[in-house]
């Protein structure tokens, strides 16, 4: 079971928390624009890579804010949680 | 009579003798033994059967690693099976059986399989399972039937189970040598210790040892250690607990047997508690298994490994044979030859592969007068169901000898047990010196120590566990100062004989026969899954050369033995044969559990009425009183019906119905979810939630409203009321309440941070009394309520605030059924009050609550969905006909996806209402709708399915079936009549109609 270390919180068991998907998919500003193939990349494609990823992720059963970390799918390591930054998508950049 | 009992000795208590059935026979053993080592005192050799061939079998260890006495425990609720006969210690009124053999171990249909051993060989499981299809169902029964390994209980298990989370600085695991002197060092220094072993007592290979330690004898040191433990505040001991498995982060799981005993005697008594361990440093002491070595029919019984022979002599003090003979190709064998000697076995003499023999040990085989045949290894065993002989030769096959002996104690030398560091997810290496796996480095905080890190000698081993005891403490946190510290954590122990000068292990993967292997008698390498050398050439030559490819081909590793005793032979038995070094062919993956775990111990205290919460309304109290039948939605529990005289649940329902559309119905809605949308920006942020014109709602008024997922598709539907500019209610589905919350407060963090509003869950704080029918509004009145109830000063989808006698609440004029209705949303304090004085003022009218079954006839009978019912996640508001919902002025979640192709086809499944042509049938919910006609199905294979039945009543108003369902198409089909086909079969011609059964002009909402 994995320890995560939630911004506001610190660390947690894993059972605490919930897992929100791929960090920094921002809503597309005027989806009625896109085509179909653009709106599906934004709803369905996701990068899934071997190594570092970045993700959401919730305390649900703490502080239940969301905030980004970032995960290794190899070894499952957290190498970083961060709060979001005002602005798009769980990007904290 | 334990005719193999020793005279003296052993850690057993002879004072108190414990009677046992091992296969129906009475037998007698002592408190301290084992029931492998009360079967030997027993003279009992023959303890099951093995898997494929079904040969007798005998004891071959002494501990985890047992291979053969797989034994069921128990019987009826109590049984559990698959044990080791070697873990399962002993208590008055034991009942065990061997599991493997039909119909009994003495006589074995299966050991035809034995002669017929060509038909059985590598891979006929997995080529039987793959070749026709149809001849499976003839083996399958004979199969089944014979192998296995124990018999499930069909009973609930009367006995408790328990969890407990623990944090630690050091987890050990392993009270051997290495281990107590880890825990004790690490103790010294404050750190918080849990040391844990699966034995019922500490000292591990201490405890059947004859060295001495600091100047105690083994076993003293070992108790001196568990003093210091015990009086240790800071450390909990864990004996009889196996660690199971080793997870990310250093989180380990343990599985203790609190009480050796199954059955209900003690209520309350934990049987086996699940430890969820996350500790800071881990200390890996497990010590390591013996290999056996391979030679033509080396699995019969009265063949052992030779520590477990040095163990039941000296811990035990039981005999396993009378005439010895010891097989090894390292020098720690010769101890058992010793200790045999010693317990006044006639040990007939050494068996030595090695042509230099032993290192200093052999002087005290010289002073005992035992034979040593350097050089010399053992070619066959003689003997069924117990060894009568053994032949022995000359490396190169000559001098063949045949001696005759009932025990042969072999050791091909050792394995570590790097299963834990391996879950861990460290590496193991092939090292060519100690011809075993060791530990690469660990990716997590651990450390292997003493024999699982491939160190054999106890000087070494103790020297190991104090480092890493002290490292482990110090990396966990700074406690005693520096001077102190030293001060404090004294020298490492160290064992009287520290210089042993031992001989190298030579490997002997496989003794060399005068024929193949194939043209010989078996030799096995895999005890439990019935693996022979000739089998792992068969594999070799067949391509399966890989050793995870070979494991699978061969079942090498398999089942609750994870390769514990075979897979190292097996591996390098396979690298022989494709003339490749040991180190090149690798090892499969180490998995958890480690050995296994009941399902008792996992669900631990999570049964029954502890499984899940249970919620209850506020109102709940009167419903039992009612003798209301309940069913759970969600965590709630939620009246569904309230039977009067011994109704059922059809006549019940038609009278709630009834009552309801004929005068007034009341229900208790609470378990509705409830959300106050508040903030400068809650009309900005619901307008994106929800599809329909949220701007556009005057203050006072409230509106239908559905959310949808990006991808289009309805995710729930509830009632929004505004409160203020800023301020609004909206209600979800019961079981939707705390999703909904969630995924809006998603969207509100992580996209539109900048949205000032705040989400506050309602759903416990207010109860919600719908009360429905012609005569709904008087009943209200009569309470003493301070708003206008009539029609034209409060409106249909409108709320108003007052009081209702004397109790402020939020009055809503909203209806689930189509009848004028009202929902009462109330202070959960004074829900039940309220309820008992509606109830009381609506008896002249004969106000009938209501259940879940009622309310949902009522609102199928006008055609409202139920989202997760009618609905499935692939159905947009387009398919319900809901399109005057989806506002054209504004963006909302998943707008766009319903402009995608795939929402836009013709052919979707839409949602209908389907009346039975015969007017009487309630068809079944769930049935698929199947275009064509009564006994006149297109004759294709599969069927195409249109679609199914989502909703079905019969409607009492109506006096007929009404059904709702979606169908491909279905919005154009109006008048076609398909095919409804349940689970029974029988097709049921049903017309597709409008979903709006009764009252389509909704004038009922209205009646005065
Ligand atoms: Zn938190």
């Amino acid at each position: 079971m994995l320890i995560i270390d939630c911004p506001y919180c610190g660390e947690r068991d894993e059972t605490e928390f919930s897992y929100g998907g791929e960090a920094g998919i921002a809503r597309p500003q005027h989806p009625e624009s896109l085509t179909d193939a653009e709106w599906a990349d934004y709803l369905f494609m996701r990068s899934n890579p071997r190594g570092p990823h970045r993700e959401l992720w919730n305390h649900a059963q703490g502080c239940r804010r969301w905030f980004v970390a970032v995960r290794d799918t190899v070894t499952y390591r957290f190498s970083e949680t961060a709060a979001l930054q005002a602005g798009a998508s769980g990007d904290a950049e | 009579m334990q005719n193999s009992r020793l005279p003296s000795g052993g850690r057993i208590d002879r004072k108190r003798p414990l009677n046992f059935r091992f296969n129906g026979h009475r037998l007698q053993g002592y408190a301290g033994d084992t029931l492998a080592s009360a079967l030997i005192a027993n003279d009992v050799a023959v303890v099951g059967r093995g898997f494929k061939y079904h040969r007798p079998r005998g004891i071959i260890g002494s501990g985890a690693e047992e291979p053969n006495a797989i034994i069921q425990l128990g019987r009826g609720a109590t049984a559990e099976p698959a044990l080791r006969a070697t873990q399962v210690e002993l208590y008055e009124g034991l009942e065990a059986s061997s599991v493997k053999g039909w119909p009994g171990v003495k006589f074995d249909l299966g050991a035809i399989n034995d002669w017929a051993g060509a038909a059985l060989a590598a891979g006929f499981y997995y080529k039987t399972f793959m070749r026709p299809a149809k001849l499976w169902k003839f083996y399958e029964h004979f199969i089944r039937r014979s192998a296995g390994l124990g018999t499930a209980p069909s009973l609930p298990d009367p006995d408790t189970y328990s969890h407990r989370n623990a944090h630690c600085d050091v987890m050990v695991v392993g009270a051997g040598p290495a281990g107590l002197a880890a825990a004790v060092t690490a103790a010294r220094d404050g750190a918080r210790v849990i040391i844990a072993d699966e034995q019922s007592e500490f000292g591990g290979s201490l405890l059947a040892s004859r060295e001495s330690i600091d100047g105690l004898a083994a076993p003293d040191w070992v108790a001196l250690q568990c003093r210091t433990l015990t009086n240790s505040k800071n450390v909990t001991l864990l004996p009889g607990s196996s660690v199971f498995g080793y997870y990310d982060y250093n989180f380990l799981g343990i599985l203790q047997q609190c009480a050796i005993e199954p059955g209900a005697q003690n209520p309350g008594r934990i049987r086996q508690r699940l430890w969820r361990v996350r500790a800071k440093q881990v200390v890996l002491a497990q010590g390591a298994f013996e290999r056996p070595l391979v030679f033509c029919n080396n699995d019969r019984p009265g063949i052992m490994l030779a520590s477990a022979v040095s163990t039941y002599v000296n811990r035990y003090a039981v005999r396993p044979g009378r005439r010895a003979v010891v097989f090894t190709n390292n020098d720690s064998a010769y101890q058992a030859s010793l200790d045999l000697h010693r317990a006044g076995v006639n040990v007939r003499c050494v068996v030595d592969s090695r042509p230099g023999g032993a290192g200093q040990i052999a002087e005290s085989l010289r002073e005992a007068a035992i034979p040593v045949h350097c050089g010399s290894i053992i070619t066959n065993a003689y003997g069924r169901k117990r060894i009568s002989a053994v032949e022995v030769a000359r490396l190169d096959l000559s001098q063949r000898e045949t001696l005759e002996c009932d025990l042969l104690a072999m050791s091909g030398g050792w394995s570590p047990a790097v299963h834990l560091h391996s879950q861990a997810g460290g590496s193991i290496h092939w090292d060519d010196d100690r011809h075993c796996f060791v530990p690469a480095p660990s990716v997590q905080p651990n450390r292997s120590v003493g024999a699982c890190n491939g160190t054999w000698t106890l000087a070494t081993c103790l020297l190991e566990g104090h480092e890493a005891g002290l490292a482990a403490a110090r990396n966990s946190g700074q406690r005693l100062p520096r001077d102190q510290f030293e001060r404090t954590v004294s020298a490492a122990p160290k064992p009287a004989n520290d210089a042993a000068n031992e001989h190298a292990t030579t490997p002997l993967w496989r003794v060399p026969g005068a024929r193949d292997p194939e043209r010989l008698p078996k030799q096995f390498v895999d005890y439990q899954n019935d693996t022979t050398v000739s089998d792992i050439r068969l594999a070799a030559r067949e391509g399966y050369t890989s050793i995870e490819h070979l494991k699978r081909y061969t079942a090498l590793g398999f089942g609750t033995d994870q390769g514990k005793l075979g897979n190292i032979n097996g591996m390098a038995i396979l690298a022989e044969c494709l003339g490749k070094p040991v180190s090149a062919i690798g090892t499969t993956t180490f998995r958890p559990p480690y050995t296994p775990v009941s399902f008792g111990a996992c669900a631990g205290e999570s049964i029954g009425s502890l499984y899940d919460p249970v919620r209850k309304t506020a109102i709940h109290r009167w419903h039992e009183d009612q003798k209301a039948h309940f069913e759970p939605v969600g965590q709630w529990l939620r009246p569904s019906h309230y039977p009067v005289n011994g109704e059922d649940l059809q006549s019940a329902v038609q009278r709630e119905c009834i009552a309801t559309r004929n005068s007034v119905g009341i229900m208790d809605a609470s378990t509705l979810g409830k959300i106050d949308v508040r903030g400068p920006d809650a009309c900005k942020f619901l307008e994106w939630i929800y599809t329909h014109n949220v701007s556009k709602l005057p203050v006072g008024r409230c509106a239908y409203g559905i959310m949808l997922g990006e991808d289009g598709m309805i995710k729930d539907d509830g009632v929004m009321s505004r409160l203020g500019e800023q301020h609004f209610y909206v209600t979800t589905t019961t079981g939707g309440a705390a999703g909904v919350l969630a995924w809006m407060e998603k969207w509100l963090q992580t996209e539109w941070p900048q949205l000032r509003v705040h989400l506050t869950s309602m759903t416990e704080h207010y109860s919600t009394i719908a009360v429905a029918g012609p005569n709904s509004g008087r009943v209200i009145e009569k309470l003493g309520c301070d708003v206008d109830m009539s029609r034209e000063a409060f409106p249909f989808m409108t709320f108003r605030s007052g009081n209702l006698a004397g109790v402020p609440v939020t009055l809503s004029r909203v209806s689930f059924s189509g009848e004028l209705a009202f929902e009462i949303n109330i202070d959960s304090r004074h829900a039940l009050d309220t309820w008992l004085k509606l109830m009381e003022a609506g008896r002249e009218f004969g106000i009938t609550p209501y259940g879940t079954e009622t309310m949902h006839v009522l609102r199928a009978e006008k055609g409202y969905v139920i989202v997760g019912q009618d609905t499935d996640g692939s159905v947009t508001p387009v398919d319900l006909r809901m399109n005057w919902l989806l506002s054209k002025d504004k963006d909302f979640l998943g707008k766009r996806s319903l402009a995608r192709s795939d929402c836009k086809r013709s052919d979707r499944k839409q949602f209908v209402g389907l009346k039975a042509i015969d007017g009487k049938t309630v068809v079944a919910e769930g049935a698929q709708l199947v275009t064509g006609q009564p006994g006149r199905i297109p004759a294709r294979i599969p069927i195409p399915i249109a679609g199914h039945v989502s909703s079905s009543y019969y409607s009492a108003v109506l006096q007929k079936p009404i059904a709702l369902g979606l169908i491909r198409a279905g919005h154009t089909r109006v008048g076609e009549t398909v095919l409804a086909i349940g689970s029974n079969g029988v097709e049921v011609p049903v017309e597709i109609v409008s979903p709006v059964f009764y009252d389509p002009k909704g004038e009922r909402q209205n009646v005065q």
